[in-house]
């Protein structure tokens, strides 16, 4: 009432001068999520430091409303893993996924999380998609920062066109067969 | 080219001679380095001899090396130990000849708080048996490993998954 009445209207007001809209839920849903992805940074190597330029004002994640970095699982929307995921810290990685409440996502950041990187050895998990699902993969070693903000964006375009359920889990896991049975 | 440590290396190796014999397999100066090969009956003494009559009081690293497809070698695998004595800055390498038969080894815990994860590394690596060491378990691989990842023939892309994770209690509760 009081954009109206004060004689001026600003932003996005200027639009809609009765202030109301309407939409369909899952649209809403969906807006609210892409734009509000917090991120778990599970930081094992020098791409942890990437990761800090990224969230620091020159490239500045929040832009893309990801900025909110949370240190726990239970508060988190995305898990960003950067660095290198060896075999003593598998189960690690999977029990902290396994605490994201849905929906959850995945960003496997640098070589070393998507594939191992040089690390072609005993030690080294080729891959973190043998432990959990990803949904975007960053090349580079490390990647860019804009690589990530790109990793963000197309990240936001797969949430735009997937299907907000009426009820229940909100994607079906797939269920890494290694890890069946723990 | 001689270096500072040249004459004390000199010194060190006439008396380890003198005192052990031939305990003293080999000495080899290359380098201008100081390495002495022990017979691993002997082994806890030339340590315990450096570390109390040589002031040799900082065990650097305990490494293991498998000689396995080397031209010329004693036997299988060899124990390195690194020492330095910070008061005479002086450094000396022990290498024991284990053979894959026997792979006892006498822990040098007793004489270096170090030498607990340093043992426990070249154990998980090489598969050593420190006798008397207080926890030997594994180190860097998970406690579901089975086998030694650095021995030759292990297989490089040998990864084993884990699917539990474990924790450091046992380490806590060891004497200190």
């Amino acid at each position: 009432m009081g954009v109206r009445n004060s004689g001026y209207l600003v932003g996005i007001e200027t639009k809609n001068e009765t202030g109301l809209i309407t939409t369909r839920l899952d649209e809403i849903v969906r807006w609210g999520r892409k734009n509000s992805l917090w991120p778990l940074p599970f930081g094992t190597a020098c791409c942890a430091i990437e990761f800090m330029g990224v969230v620091s004002s020159k490239f500045d994640i929040s832009r893309f409303g990801a900025e909110l970095v949370r240190f726990s699982p239970r508060q988190s929307d995305m898990i960003l893993v950067a660095g290198t995921i060896n075999y003593k810290l598998a189960p690690v990685l999977k029990k902290i996924y396994d605490q994201i409440a849905e929906p959850k996502y995945v960003i496997s950041m640098g070589a070393c999380a998507c594939s191992g990187g040089f690390y072609d050895n005993y030690a080294t998990v080729q891959g973190i998609d043998q432990i959990i699902p990803v949904d975007v993969f960053i090349p580079g070693c490390p990647p860019r920062p804009e690589a990530i903000l790109h990793a963000v964006m197309k990240l936001q375009e797969r949430i735009d066109k997937e299907p907000v359920p009426k009820r229940g889990v909100h994607r079906r896991h797939e269920v890494v067969e290694k890890f069946r049975d723990s | 080219m001689a270096t500072q440590e040249t004459p004390k290396h000199d010194a060190l190796v006439a008396e380890l001679k003198n005192r052990f014999g031939a305990k003293i397999l080999d000495v080899d100066r290359s380098y201008d380095d100081c390495t002495l090969i022990v017979d691993k009956a002997g082994i806890h003494d030339v340590l315990a001899f450096l570390k109390n009559e040589h002031r040799f009081d900082l065990l650097l690293d305990i490494a293991g090396v498998d000689c396995m497809n080397l031209p010329k070698f004693r036997e299988r695998f060899e124990v390195v130990y690194m020492l330095y004595s910070i008061g005479d800055d002086v450094r000396v390498r022990l290498e024991v000849p284990i053979s894959e038969l026997d792979l006892d080894v006498p822990t040098a815990t007793d004489l270096w708080k170090s030498a607990n994860w340093a043992e426990r590394e070249a154990f998980e690596m090489f598969g050593f048996n420190f006798v008397g060491h207080p926890c030997l378990k594994r180190l860097l691989t998970h406690h579901e490993f089975v086998g030694h990842p650095l021995r030759k023939d292990y297989p490089i892309m040998g990864g084993q998954w884990c699917a539990t994770t474990s924790d450091m209690t046992e380490e806590l509760n060891e004497p200190r």
